[in-house]
């Protein structure tokens, strides 16, 4: 772990310590549990968002993606009769199909990412309300789905399935950032693009490829989110979800300049924004005060991390310093 | 002639980092006057204005201005001094009109707390200046539509309304048409009839002929001497330019260089759409390139290494055409390039030097598509061990070393592939005298093992020390190619200025 990483475990740990101390009920099961089970669905997506952000891009379309897939899903699932197996296909590719246009009209047409993704975020949400007549989707009285549903939000050994999907997730991922070819490519075409080029990688081709894992995990997310809710009003329904997941990226050491960043601490990111909103919920803070509680735990991290401010701060870093000994950005 | 000079420059000396751009150079100019400035490339040329243009400070000396002496000069200074640029490169803004550029930070404004632009006092106080240059656009044109030509007299127009006392053009025709130059050097004539003392730096040596009164030529940092304005012919101001000793650098291939490797016929490159390029490079020879900056060298290397698409003509290696149309083409058939912004272009200088070092060839590192750290980290302490990397571990950032090793990690990235042909952009840019001399070696080594290099550089000390054979570009074409027996530092320059091989003298 980097050394960004642990500072963001020890701020988590901090965080949770002070939570548990005001209110002794955030250390009970049910609690813990229940902000696992968060974590895991929010987790999954932001570290396709975090990848994005690596390329020195960023993904604004996933919460109405969301949307989209979801009732797409859902319709397929209720309305169509598909095999459930076929319907995840069908929304992660969905999903993929959907990052792979966005890589596209970034990397060949030459757009902005901010724009690309803008657009997307825009067409998804009407699309999806147009489709389904802005009507809340969901799935009935039918027990048809309750296996189904047991799989994308049920538990096992108590453990909430989105958690041990996140998990997978960033097993699977973290090797891929952090160990394979792929991964140093990200990360060497998010530092510097042009001498990525001239070592001859094919730089279209990489960043494509991060925002089609963007969009595939947000399609698996689909799956995870609508079981959570158990029905999709296409208005509503994932709406700034987008934010979280560039929220926990840059929280988690991802700079939007790109060529930085940890799946670790982007785990680690989703979670402390996680803990933070049980956080106004536990202590009684009114709910309306989420976002800027928010927006100010997030602001002050990134603030903390800025150079001037970390040499203003000696007594910080010599605490950061000392926590690990090696300053590598590569993850167990 | 015998008045006060207008400006003068008294002693101005200026070191980087230990080396010396410029050291006691005087000169002055009169009102109504033209100087001529001639040099070779990092003669100190640019320094100088630099210097007068108060971006950069000098470290010793003084301006005088209208009788004024300044030790520093601050960019303000500079301009209330009455000192105005007419740059190489254009500083128009071509999304705004013409008057928009000429006031650009001195719009006429009302008054209150809005401070709006008048735009049509602005396009009333343009037309005379315009006027008064013959200009055939007004000053509600948008730049945009303005040709490179027009552009410049937009700028003379900026510097006319400053008051500019002394304005200084900086290789001002480079990219103009003979008629658009004629045109200029009349607005020049016609500045200096109106008492405006103007500094013309170029390459062209028959323009300088033509307007200037007076040439100062800089060499090495110093004034080389001063011309008349009837001293003033081509003969006499290459002289100036050249003629110091070189220390030799040579060493000789170990075998004589086999055939040709590499043969680019009639290449056409974006830089010079009108031009082709036909040249050969031979197994085993340093191939020096050289020419005067913006000649088409750097175009022709990023053609060859597929970073800028090829218009026209081919590329042979050994016998077969090849088609670059991106670096990773380039890279497959054996060609790379170590080029002149190596921070850019050459490393990625936030990853460590054992990934710098792979990125090239991180696949014939990885298995499964997973890199091999173990492999990777071998390939990386062979390439520091055998380049003579000095670093305390290759696990240190890429941006923490000197600028000699910093290039030699650039080198061993390549090194550590096969290959057939390397171009060198200005290989040792920036780079202590030491680390040069162990450049030359790797050079030299790669060479001796049948490697075909083309080193382009504008230090003629590397040119004429360093390469095999001098192939010298002139405004997108190559004027000519020397051998060791032909080599000097004129014979290189007139082919460089674009005179005709015919007046070459045996060396």
């Amino acid at each position: 772990m980097a050394r960004k990483d642990w500072g963001l475990l020890l701020l988590l740990i901090v965080v949770g310590i002070i939570t548990a101390i005001l209110n002794p009920r955030f250390l009970s099961a049910v609690n813990l549990l229940d902000m696992a089970n968060l974590i895991g669905l929010f987790g999954i997506f932001s570290i396709g968002e975090g990848l994005v952000v690596i390329t020195g891009g960023i993904d604004l379309s996933v919460g109405s993606m969301f949307s989209l897939l979801g009732v797409v899903f859902i319709d397929l699932l209720v309305n169509r009769g598909m095999p459930w197996p076929l319907a995840i296909l069908a929304i992660v590719a969905g999903g993929i199909v959907l990052g792979a246009l966005q890589g596209l009209l970034v990397t060949r047409a030459k757009l902005q990412p901010f724009v690309v993704t803008l657009c997307g975020l825009l067409i998804y949400r009407g699309a999806a309300r147009y489709y389904t007549t802005d009507a809340t989707m969901g799935f009935g009285y039918t027990d048809d789905f309750d296996w189904l549903g047991w799989l994308a939000s049920g538990r096992s050994w108590g453990i909430p399935h989105p958690f041990i999907l996140l998990v997978l997730v960033a097993v699977v991922m973290g090797v891929l950032l952090h160990r394979s070819v792929f991964g140093r490519y990200l990360f060497a075409i998010g530092r510097n693009e042009e001498a990525a080029r001239f070592s001859g990688i094919r730089t279209g081709a990489i960043v494509t490829g991060a925002y089609v894992i963007s969009g595939g995990l947000a399609g698996l997310a689909t799956i995870c989110l609508v079981f959570y809710t158990d029905s999709v009003s296409p208005s509503s329904f994932g709406n700034f979800y987008e934010l979280y997941a560039i929220a926990a990226a840059v929280l988690g050491g991802c700079s939007l300049r790109g060529g930085e960043g940890s799946i670790i601490g982007i785990v680690l990111g989703t979670a402390l924004l996680q803990v933070l909103q049980n956080l106004v919920n536990i202590l009684g803070i009114p709910s309306s005060l989420n976002f800027a509680v928010m927006g100010t735990v997030i602001l002050i991290g990134v603030l903390a991390d800025q150079p001037v401010v970390r040499r203003a701060i000696p007594s910080l870093r010599s605490l950061r310093a000392a926590s690990t000994p090696k300053p590598t950005r590569v993850a167990p | 002639m015998s008045s006060p000079p207008l400006l003068s420059l008294l002693g101005i000396s200026k070191s980087y980092a230990g080396v010396r751009a410029l050291e006691e150079v005087s000169l002055s100019v009169e009102a109504g006057t033209v100087l001529g400035l001639i040099g070779e490339n990092g003669a100190g040329k640019s320094t100088l204005m630099k210097i007068l243009g108060g971006v950069v400070q000098p470290d010793a000396g003084s301006i005088v201005v209208g009788g004024v002496a300044h030790d520093t000069m601050t960019v303000a200074e500079a301009a209330r001094a009455g000192i105005a640029f007419v740059h190489q490169e254009l500083t128009v803004l071509d999304n705004l009109d013409v008057a928009a550029n000429i006031f650009l930070g001195r719009e006429a404004v009302a008054g209150g707390p809005l401070r709006l632009v008048r735009t049509k006092r602005m396009h009333d106080r343009a037309r005379p200046l315009l006027q008064r240059l013959g200009a055939d656009f007004g000053p509600e044109t948008s730049v945009s539509r303005l040709l490179i030509a027009q552009r410049q007299l937009v700028e003379i127009a900026r510097a006319l309304s400053v008051d500019a006392r002394v304005i200084i053009m900086d290789e001002p025709t480079s990219s103009l048409t003979l008629q658009e130059t004629d045109r200029l050097l009349q607005v020049i004539a016609e500045l200096r009839a109106s008492g405006v003392a103007v500094i013309y730096i170029s390459h062209r040596l028959h323009e300088v002929k033509q307007c200037a009164d007076r040439v100062v030529c800089l060499r090495d940092g110093r004034v080389a001497g001063e011309l008349g304005h009837d001293e003033i012919e081509h003969h006499a101001m290459i002289r100036l330019m050249i003629g110091r000793e070189l220390r030799s650098l040579y060493t000789p291939p170990r075998t004589p260089p086999g055939g040709e490797l590499c043969v680019v016929d009639r290449l056409v490159t974006s830089a010079f759409p009108g031009r082709h390029v036909s040249l050969g490079v031979r197994r085993g020879e340093i191939l020096g390139l050289a020419g005067l900056v913006g000649s088409g060298r750097t175009s022709l290397a990023r053609a060859l290494f597929g970073v800028d698409p090829v218009l026209g003509g081919e590329v042979r290696l050994a016998g077969e055409r090849v088609e670059v149309r991106s670096p990773r083409q380039a890279i497959a058939q054996g060609i790379y390039l170590v080029p002149e912004d190596r921070k850019r272009e050459g490393l990625v200088l936030d990853m460590p030097l054992s990934e710098n070092i792979s990125l090239a060839s991180l696949r014939r590192h990885a298995r499964f598509a997973l890199v091999d750290r173990d492999a990777e980290q071998a390939t990386a302490r062979a390439q520091q061990a055998s380049l003579r990397i000095k670093t305390p571990s290759v696990a240190v950032h890429a941006a923490t070393l000197s600028g000699g090793n910093q290039q030699k990690v650039v080198l061993a990235k390549w090194l550590s592939m096969a290959p057939r042909l390397i171009i060198f952009d200005e290989p040792t840019r920036g780079i202590d005298v030491g680390a040069k001399g162990e450049i030359y070696a790797l050079m030299r080594a790669l060479a001796d093992d049948g490697v075909a290099i083309v080193m382009i550089s504008s230090d003629m000390e590397e040119v004429i020390g360093v390469s095999d054979r001098v192939a010298v570009m002139h405004e997108g074409e190559i004027s000519g190619v020397l051998d060791r027996a032909d080599f000097s530092e004129l014979n290189v320059l007139r082919l460089a200025i674009g005179q005709p091989a015919e007046h070459l003298e045996s060396a």
